[in-house]
């Protein structure tokens, strides 16, 4: 059940909702958006991919077992959590690094945002897992 | 301090490491780090005996009164100092009686977490990391006891070991929980400042019973103590360190730490005296049923800890010197003969007195050995059990109540013990050969370093008794007793009833020797205790628990998901109902409601859609209702301006439809099967759900029990998380706790589906 209308039109919104996820999940921190929204948005750029070809093909695309993604995702989040403890600070206390790009304003890059990108990959991860295993059924 | 003690954790890291890089070499390694604890431990020595305490104190949970805090006096010096240093023994001569195991690594790793855990316990100050430690000897010594885990005995031994002893961990847990309630500190040396406050308080007896539960599990008393010779499965020198020297000893040393706070009242004493002395005779009269010398040494250990409870029960000055003299003394020979007889098991194949004799000119060193050690269990002089046992029965005859009666049960006890030594030192060594025996030698020096030590050591320390009278002995009595005592031990006190008492017992032991085998006869026969023993209770008990749990999982999981949600629904209203009836009055209807017609439109399509996936006849058109359901809830998190909400929902719903896609092609076809009745429940039970949680969200927007902690979060959002959008900086600073607990259960959740789905595929095409 291939459709030459959706194939093509997967073949170029993949990237384009990638980059979309990849947009919310960084904004999240200060516009409606963040990591569980980006995850979710990736596993459906994802999905929308194994509709228009076949989990396989999806499979092929993404490279990783999705499956790997989940510990990643949580071992990012943990390592976050534990970067304060080189401080000698409480477990999890946020700590920030402000950036001053030349032409941009200057930018917050901190612990929770690294957490953030831990709850992409996890939720991604996840969401691909049950995604793809049922599409191989 | 804190690195003394987790340095075993860390050696037991490491020990897998060491051992396959060295092989047997690596028990000689492993053994430095105990020799080190034992001289740093010994180098407190000197202060502690003048009186001197030593406090270490680290943050753990300070909020809790949790603290990471340990302390040295006389009594923890002591157990530090023999579980180190017969730790050291034990680790060598290991690597020589499991030499080629395969999982010697392994076995490293376990003692040196046992030995750690052991440190933790008799150091810790605070109550909960004697707690913590105190569960820790549990495990490692459940992973001793199973170390053959291929062997179903084994695994059967270790698990109940662990029942036993973990159950009464938890009862010692609530009592040190309500211990620490009353007393308003977890610390243990600010608890016994305050031990007549606590005796005082109507919550003493229950504190008593819990921390005695915990203590008598631990150091196997009646009717807890059937596990004690079911651990013997384990390898020799697992039951040498943890069943005699250590582990078991962890129950005395609780009682004799809590002396000071619980001791001295009438509970206590009846409590202990009981437990003690009905412990001391049952381990003595089981005692004499066994040819297994291993299972032999393992019933006097029971009836040695018995002793040790009933004497601390006691509680004057004379009978806690006399416990400690005898625990220093029992520790000592009871570890040198179990590792006698682990090398007689070790290079003949046996430990079967029947089946063992004249191994005196194959091993004469051996039988040097055991006679040594045999001379202390048989307390005779010049052994250091002698001088523990006049003091025994000097103490006992001084015993306020039941002085009789005590000063019998010790004398009837000592006897067994004189047979048993009799047994071990000449049965094995003398008389003619068997000839169904084994090839013999001599064993190894790595096997007989160890009992060397320990048999030397009980002869040294009763020949010279000063040589540990004010190093170690006083500083431990002064620890319990708390008030300076005076003693002087000695080998002669002149002719006086206790040794009339030792001599007597003596002639006792030797008569139950010579007629050893009528003896053991008569008392195999007396099988009054097997069908009705604890041991019985505790296989009465596992099967019914098993049987109970099998019970409750095929009625609340039976697999079918209508159920669980119908479970799940049903119990939440049935439990918050009740509350909330009495909360209605707070429901206030005649609230002016502002509603804009957009939004009714959003409220209609909710429940138009819910009743249209009901009343459906086609699945796609239920899914699709249910979507509208969930898009109209999205609806309304944009219309109340919460953004981020409102995509999750998109997505969640979006990401959902493509599931139900995906499985569609698995599904059978649509039925209504539901009988009428199973509607009507279903409807009742959703429409008073429903009801619930609407009840629960009005009467719960107009009650403000706490002060709002959104303004918190609006205000400090930008200044602390460094981001404007309030509820990502919940998510990812303020609560990121949360939020990693629910990442985790996510991918928990997800590992889940996915071996549900591959479990399923494999069944059908296997």
């Amino acid at each position: 059940m291939t459709s030459l209308i959706l194939s093509t039109a997967a073949r170029y919104l993949l990237p384009l909702l990638l980059l979309f996820s990849l947009f919310i999940l960084v904004r999240g921190h200060n516009e409606p958006g963040g990591g569980f929204i980006g995850g979710l948005i990736g596993a459906a750029a994802f999905a929308l991919n194994a509709i228009a070809f076949d989990a396989r093909s999806t499979r092929r695309t993404l490279r990783i077992d999705p499956r790997m993604l989940i510990p990643t995702g949580l071992g990012i989040a943990l390592v976050s959590s534990m970067i304060p403890l080189l401080y000698t600070e409480a477990f999890m206390t946020g700590k920030w690094l402000t950036v001053y790009a030349p032409g941009l304003e200057e930018i917050d890059i901190g612990t929770p945002l690294l957490f953030d990108c831990g709850v992409y990959l996890l939720v991604l991860g996840v969401a691909l897992t049950m995604i793809l295993t049922l599409a191989e059924e | 301090m804190l690195a003394a003690i987790f340095s075993s954790f860390a050696a037991s890291l490491l020990a897998p490491g060491l051992y396959r890089m060295n092989g047997r070499a690596a028990g000689w390694f492993l053994a430095l780090l105990p020799v080190g604890l034992t001289l740093y431990f010994g180098s407190f020595i000197a202060a502690v005996s003048s009186g001197e305490v030593f406090l270490f104190s680290y943050d753990w949970a300070p909020s809790l009164g949790i603290r990471f805090s340990f302390s040295v006096d006389g009594l923890s010096l002591l157990f530090t100092i023999l579980i180190s240093a017969i730790g050291a023994l034990i680790i060598i001569y290991s690597s020589g009686y499991l030499a080629g195991h395969p999982q010697l690594g392994r076995f490293f790793v376990y003692i040196l977490l046992f030995m750690g855990s052991m440190l933790g316990i008799v150091l810790a100050d605070n109550l909960i990391t004697l707690f913590v430690f105190w569960e820790l000897t549990s495990i490692s010594s459940y992973l001793l006891i199973g170390f053959d885990h291929e062997r179903e005995a084994a695994r059967a031994a270790a698990l109940q070991a662990l029942l036993v002893t973990s159950g009464g961990g938890l009862a010692l847990l609530a009592g040190f929980l309500l211990l620490g309630h009353i007393g308003g500190t977890m610390e243990i040396s600010a608890l016994l400042e305050s031990g007549a406050v606590i005796r005082s308080d109507p919550l003493y007896a229950p504190i008593l019973l819990l921390v005695l539960a915990g203590a008598f599990t631990k150091s196997a008393q009646v009717p807890f103590h059937f596990w004690l010779p079911g651990a013997m499965v384990a390898p020799t020198p697992v039951s040498a360190y943890l069943h005699s020297a250590t582990m078991v000893k962890a129950g005395v040393y609780l009682l004799a730490r809590f002396t000071p706070v619980l001791g001295g009242t009438e509970l206590w004493v009846f409590a202990l005296t009981t437990a003690g002395a009905t412990t001391m005779i049952v381990g003595a009269f089981l005692a004499l049923r066994q040819t297994d010398l291993k299972l032999l040494l393992a019933y006097l250990t029971v009836s040695a800890l018995g002793i040790l409870v009933l004497f601390i029960g006691l509680g004057t000055s004379e009978a806690i010197i006399a416990a400690v003299v005898f625990l220093l003394g029992h520790a000592l020979y009871k570890g040198a003969l179990f590792l006698v007889v682990g090398i007689v098991d070790h290079e003949t194949g046996s430990r079967n007195v029947r089946e063992l004799s004249a191994l005196l000119s194959a091993m004469p060193l051996t039988a040097t050995l055991a006679a040594m050690a045999a001379l202390s269990l048989a307390a005779l002089p010049p052994a250091f059990g002698f001088i523990g046992k006049e003091l025994l029965l000097e103490a006992s005859l001084g015993a306020q109540n039941g002085a009789a009666l005590v000063t019998i049960a010790l004398v009837v006890a000592s006897s067994v013990f004189v047979a048993a030594a009799a047994l071990i030192a000449i049965r094995p060594f003398f008389g003619t050969a068997v000839p169904s025996q084994k090839l013999r030698h001599e064993a190894p020096f790595t096997l007989w370093l160890a009992p060397m030590v320990l048999s030397v050591c009980g002869i040294l320390f009763g020949a010279m008794p000063s040589l540990v009278e004010t190093p170690l002995v006083r500083a431990a009595v002064q620890a319990v007793v708390r008030e300076p005592v005076s003693f002087h031990l000695a080998l002669w006190h002149g002719p006086n009833l206790p040794l009339a008492l030792s001599a007597l017992s003596l002639v006792c032991g030797a008569a139950l020797y010579a007629g050893r085998r009528p003896v053991h006869d008569a008392a195999a026969r007396l099988q009054i205790t097997s069908p009705w023993g604890p041991q019985h209770w505790y296989g009465q008990v596992l099967a019914g628990m098993n049987h109970l749990a099998q019970r409750q999982t095929q009625l609340l999981q039976n697999g079918y998901l209508r159920s669980y949600l119908l479970i799940i629904v049903a119990a939440t209203v049935a439990l918050a109902a009740g509350k909330l009836f009495g909360a209605l009055r707070a429901l206030d209807i005649t609230r002016e409601l502002d509603v804009r017609f957009y939004e009714w439109i959003v409220v209609g399509l909710i429940p138009a859609g819910a009743l249209t996936a009901i009343l459906s006849r086609s699945r796609l058109a239920a899914v699709a209702a249910l979507g509208m359901v969930g898009y109209s809830v999205g609806l309304i998190f944009v219309l109340f301006s919460a953004p981020d909400l409102a995509m999750t929902q998109f997505m969640i719903e979006t990401l959902t439809v493509i599931l139900f896609v995906l499985v569609f092609y698995h599904l059978p076809r649509f039925t209504a099967l539901s009988t009428r009745t199973e509607l009507v429940r279903d409807a009742v039970t959703a429409l008073a759900f429903g009801a619930l949680i609407t009840i629960v969200v009005s009467i719960g927007a107009g009650i403000q029990l706490y002060p709002k902690i959104s303004d918190y979060f609006i205000e400090y959002s930008v200044p602390l998380a460094h981001g404007r959008n309030v509820v990502n900086t919940i998510l990812v600073d303020f609560r990121q706790f949360d939020t990693f607990g629910e990442i985790t259960v996510l991918g928990v959740a997800g590992i889940g589906v996915y071996a549900l789905l591959k479990l399923r595929a494999r069944k059908e095409n296997p």
